[in-house]
């Protein structure tokens, strides 16, 4: 489309079933009670002058452009304020309005620059648009009196900068940052001609202030007082299209601003159902990845990882890859071959990444990186629910009386969900956070968790069965839903089990650390505080009971009624943008796409006969399996999409040794990634703004993904699998990605309604997109569960093998932060590293005073399996005996020092639990100098040798 | 194959089944492996001798066909 703003009503929409009808300069409108003034001339098509007022802010009454006159109200009140009425009549355009708002006008630009030729948003500026629409012509005050014009811009913030000589006091950024972001960062400082927009406290600038960078001030800003660098240095965008972020699995749409083939700024959508028009420092800002010199277009082989890498055409690279793939099946069978998915890439992309694996392979070792994320989720809702998936959309928590929040960190993994649950605890909902850490969730700006349950980490089980106990025992479980909606005996032997003594939080608060007294507190909080909704992330997945805690979130969610309704529900977060589609699309060994057996003949043939080849009824690898098989010498090939183990996954001295004891390590990546240093060939990738396709998210919300320019590398990944395959003889001839979706449709009964041309049409669709739910499910199990019957199943809490002791007295637990996303390839080459250049280890006091450590300093982290060094931040955040640190930086390799635990159920790493050490330390381990120079030697590219010339 | 690796992970399988009951925990943990674990994964710890078996994680592999 065109460039244009998104039009902007003025005032938030309002749910009211009541509806009155009005006259607005003669036209007839009918509105729901509530709705202002302006924004129901504008729903006429009409347009109030206005300048403080936005539609996702509440209206505010500063600015006086938009006053009206209303027949039998004296004066002229501000329409953005005044609420529609029944049979009112209202003129908007009159010779008094215009003649005040000239006036009011005439005050704004006598101290404003008149340098509008050379301002950054000449036309594409709010003030510069109204000062047409009132007609201003003259300024009679002129401009040399006391004004703000000489102050002096901050242009700390890496993408945008703050130029308060062009601010009219409008306060629209101010309350962005309370109302849609719920920081709170920016306030009006001083009173009347004096007030000034302030980035926290007098000595702050925005860099060093509490703003996040969600860019909600910037998009607010009517004038170029906060405007984007980008803007700035390539000028107004030409043209815009709407497509997904690539980040985490919220999955905010984006109005992608262009000039030409140049992507100037990512403005969020505001008609997108996950994000609102909100966005957070990644998504809106973040994007500079995609044009870094470090990333690699041109095919590249090599013999073996000792060599350096040689540019070939796409022709050899395929052929080289191919060869040796036919070979190694040739020589050691199918089953020595596999794959990994990514749940960075489109649901098509993936689709064809396993349909490769099981058809052209031969083989179901194929995984994604699901498995060291959410797998457990997988297995513990199908197990309960019937279902892998969450059971809610995001507006549900609007409807939400108490929030659980276990193992996740919303505000730093998942930011844009983080502000709509944020402002709904600031309308008046309760949160209860289990977390070893005292995330921000837990107190921030005008948020305060009721009970914050600060568990010994690794016992998650014992935590949910001393809150089922408390409510089956103490009568708290809703039995009616129960006899209705689940299997009875099954609860009945549930009941008995958390029913028993040693499961009371008395008896395992020993185990938990968990105070009894709060637990017991927060289980009745829960029980009976209306609408109870769960949200959870790593820190219950990634331990070695993962999937049995899922299974005890279930469990809760159904004892106490919170299940097939709005404002309730079991909502994993999940990390990567697609790791729902990733998962949906049959990434996972034993599952073809929509979540079916790989042993269920009836869904195997449906399979075969489509893509006329026998499929192995066995299960396939997972990736810690691969690995194992891999030094064992069984498995020896891997085609790896978008995805870097050797940094992601754990103990990173036996994902090395398996990657280098395979004959052929294809790598499939915008860079030349950590998993690189061991590959022999890599087929570059492109990025999302690269392609076309669908991303769903953990709404199991599916979204179109549009193209906006072309592929650096010349082909989608889509095609570059397809090359491979058909460099393997399977003479595969998709045209386009939607041919790919429609084979996921007629394959999958879950996507059945599924098509690129229905998610243009609808914007976007939830799954179960079927027959019997024709226009998605934004809410499952409302009448029933998949399976008939939910599910209770017992999960007894089973400590991990992961102890400490004298050696290793501490426990680390791994996480995110704000402005880095999972291994970092993309944010740590954008201008994200000013809030985050290295992972840091925070610590307790006391146990940094214990070992003579502060802030600042080097210190040794050691585990069983391994040590690495980094800078230690010294905070409460952390209890005493547990440590934190983040995995964003290769430097670090934070997965050196984690081990090969796992969960029982899928093998999801444990890495939330590892047993360590930490002393102070001089400087890297001879482990990470050995590892720097293997990076360097592996990332050679040998020169291109000039032909001779000519005789 | 690692068996003692495999050995570990079986067993941890059985321990998470054990609240059912002896019998029904090994059919669990039966089930699961079946499911589950790739062929030269089961395979290698049926060869394995299953001297580190739990006694329900044994009782599992001897149900495997």
């Amino acid at each position: 489309m065109a460039y244009e703003p998104q039009a902007d009503f003025g005032t938030p929409q309002v749910a009211s079933e009541t509806r009155v009808t009005l006259t607005i300069d003669g036209r007839s409108v009918t509105v729901p009670q509530g709705t202002s003034l302006m924004r129901a001339a504008a729903l006429t098509g009409g347009s109030i002058p206005k300048l403080c007022a936005s539609d996702n802010l509440a209206a505010f009454g500063s600015c006086r452009l938009c006053l009206v006159e209303v027949d039998g109200m004296r004066g002229t009140p501000a329409s953005c304020t005044t609420p529609a009425a029944e049979g009112m009549t209202v003129h908007t355009q009159t010779p008094r309005l215009q003649k005040l708002r000239r006036g009011v006008m005439e005050l704004y630009i006598s101290d404003h620059p008149l340098d509008c030729l050379t301002c950054s948003a000449n036309n594409d500026c709010e003030l510069q648009d109204q000062a047409a629409a009132v007609g201003l012509r003259d300024v009679r005050f002129g401009y040399a009196g006391e004004n703000h014009l000489g102050l002096a811009a901050d242009t700390s913030n890496p993408y945008f900068d703050f130029d308060p000589s062009k601010c009219i006091a409008c306060s629209r950024c101010v309350r962005a940052c309370d109302e849609v972001q719920g920081t709170f960062a920016l306030t009006m400082d001083g009173r009347g001609f004096a007030s000034k927009i302030s980035a926290g406290q007098a000595g702050d600038d925005f860099l060093s202030s509490e703003c996040v960078s969600c860019g909600a001030c910037v998009q607010a800003c009517p004038t170029a007082t906060l405007q984007e660098k980008a803007v700035k240095e390539i000028g107004k965008p030409e043209r815009s299209v709407i497509t997904t972020c690539a980040y985490c699995g919220v999955g905010c749409t984006f109005r992608a601003e262009m000039r030409g083939e140049q992507l100037v700024r990512m403005v969020p959508w505001k008609d997108g159902k996950a994000n609102h028009g909100h966005s957070c420092v990644k998504g809106r800002f973040a994007w500079g990845y995609a044009q870094h010199k470090d990333r690699i277009t041109a095919p590249m082989i090599r013999e073996s990882i000792d060599q350096p890498w040689r540019e070939v055409s796409w022709d050899e690279a395929l052929g080289f890859a191919a060869s040796r793939l036919q070979s190694i099946k040739a020589q050691y069978g199918a089953r020595a071959l596999g794959g990994i998915t990514s749940s960075r890439c489109t649901n098509e992309e993936t689709f064809l990444v396993q349909k490769l694996v099981r058809a052209g392979f031969g083989t179901n070792n194929v995984d994604t990186c699901a498995r060291v994320c959410h797998s457990p989720t997988g297995y513990g809702l199908k197990t309960t629910f019937g279902t892998s998936a969450g059971t809610q959309d995001f507006d549900s928590v609007e409807h939400s009386d108490v929030i659980l929040v276990i193992g996740a960190n919303p505000t730093d993994a998942h930011p844009v969900f983080a502000s709509r649950m944020k402002r709904r605890l600031r309308k008046g909902a309760k949160l209860i956070v289990i977390d070893p850490r005292r995330i921000d969730l837990v107190r921030s700006a005008h948020i305060a968790a009721e009970y914050h349950l600060p568990l010994q980490p690794g016992t998650n089980v014992a935590v949910l069965t001393a809150m089922a106990h408390v409510i089956v025992t103490e009568g708290l479980a809703d039995e009616a839903f129960i006899r209705e909606r689940c299997d009875w005996d099954e609860y009945q032997d549930w009941a008995r089990f958390v029913s028993d003594e040693r499961h009371s939080p008395e008896v395992l608060e020993a185990v938990s650390r968990v105070p009894a007294a709060d637990l017991r507190a927060a289980a009745r909080l829960f029980a009976t505080g209306g609408n109870g909704a769960i949200y959870y992330g790593l820190g219950v997945t990634e331990h070695s009971q993962g999937s049995s805690t899922v299974m005890a979130i279930a469990n809760l969610a159904m004892a106490t009624g919170n299940v097939g309704r709005p404002g309730v529900g079991v909502n994993p977060l999940r990390g990567q943008n697609n790791v729902q589609g990733a998962c949906d699309m049959g990434s996972f060994p034993h599952e073809l796409s929509g979540y079916r057996h790989i042993s269920d003949t009836a869904t195997r043939a449906l399979f075969e006969a489509d893509w006329g080849v026998t499929l192995d009824p066995e299960p396939g690898l997972r990736i810690p399996n691969m690995l194992d098989a891999a030094v064992d010498g069984s498995f020896r090939a891997i085609y790896i999409q978008g995805e870097d183990i050797l940094q992601s996954d754990p103990n990173t001295h036996h994902v090395a040794a398996g990657l280098k004891a395979m004959d052929c390590v294809i790598v499939h990546d915008l860079f030349l990634n950590e998993t690189a240093n061991y590959a022999h060939v890599f087929l570059p990738g492109s990025t999302f703004l690269e392609k076309t396709g669908t991303f769903t998210n953990a709404e199991r919300r599916i979204q179109m993904v549009r193209k906006v320019m072309e592929p650096a590398n010349g082909m989608e990944d889509w095609q570059v699998t397809q090359a491979l395959a058909n460099a393997m003889g399977l003479g595969w001839n998709y045209t386009h990605p939607s041919q790919i979706m429609d084979e996921v449709a007629r394959l999958t009964p879950s996507f059945a309604g599924v098509s690129h041309a229905r998610l243009d049409e609808a914007g976007s669709l939830q799954w179960p997109v079927n027959e019997a739910h024709p226009d998605g499910s934004p809410i499952m199990h409302e009448a029933g569960f998949a399976n008939g019957k939910g599910k209770f199943v017992v999960t007894d809490y089973v400590p991990t093998d992961e102890k400490t002791g004298p050696r290793f007295p501490l426990l680390l637990t791994t996480g995110r932060i704000l402005s880095h996303y999972n291994v970092g390839a993309q944010t740590r080459r954008t201008a994200n590293t000013a809030w985050h250049p290295e992972d840091l280890l925070e610590m307790h006091p006391t146990d940094a005073e214990n070992r003579g450590l502060k802030s600042g300093d080097w210190t040794r982290l050691a585990s069983r399996t391994g040590e690495t060094t980094l800078r230690l931040l010294v905070t409460d955040r952390v209890a005493p005996g547990v440590v934190y640190t983040t995995f964003h930086h290769p430097a670090t390799q934070a997965n050196v020092v984690t081990t090969e635990f796992s969960d029982w159920a899928t093998n999801c790493p444990e890495y939330k639990v590892t047993a360590v050490q930490v002393m102070a330390s001089n400087g890297p381990t001879d482990w990470q100098e050995d590892y720097e120079a293997l990076s360097a030697r592996s990332r050679r590219i040998a020169p291109e040798i000039p032909a001779e010339a000519a005789e | 194959m690692d068996v003692a690796h495999l050995t570990l992970m079986a067993n941890q399988i059985a321990r998470n089944f054990a609240v059912q009951g002896d019998e029904r925990a090994a059919a669990a943990t039966a089930e699961h492996i079946t499911l589950f674990w790739d062929p030269r994964m089961k395979a290698a710890i049926r060869a394995g001798g299953g001297a580190d078996l739990s006694p329900i994680a044994a009782a599992a592999l001897s149900r495997l066909d």
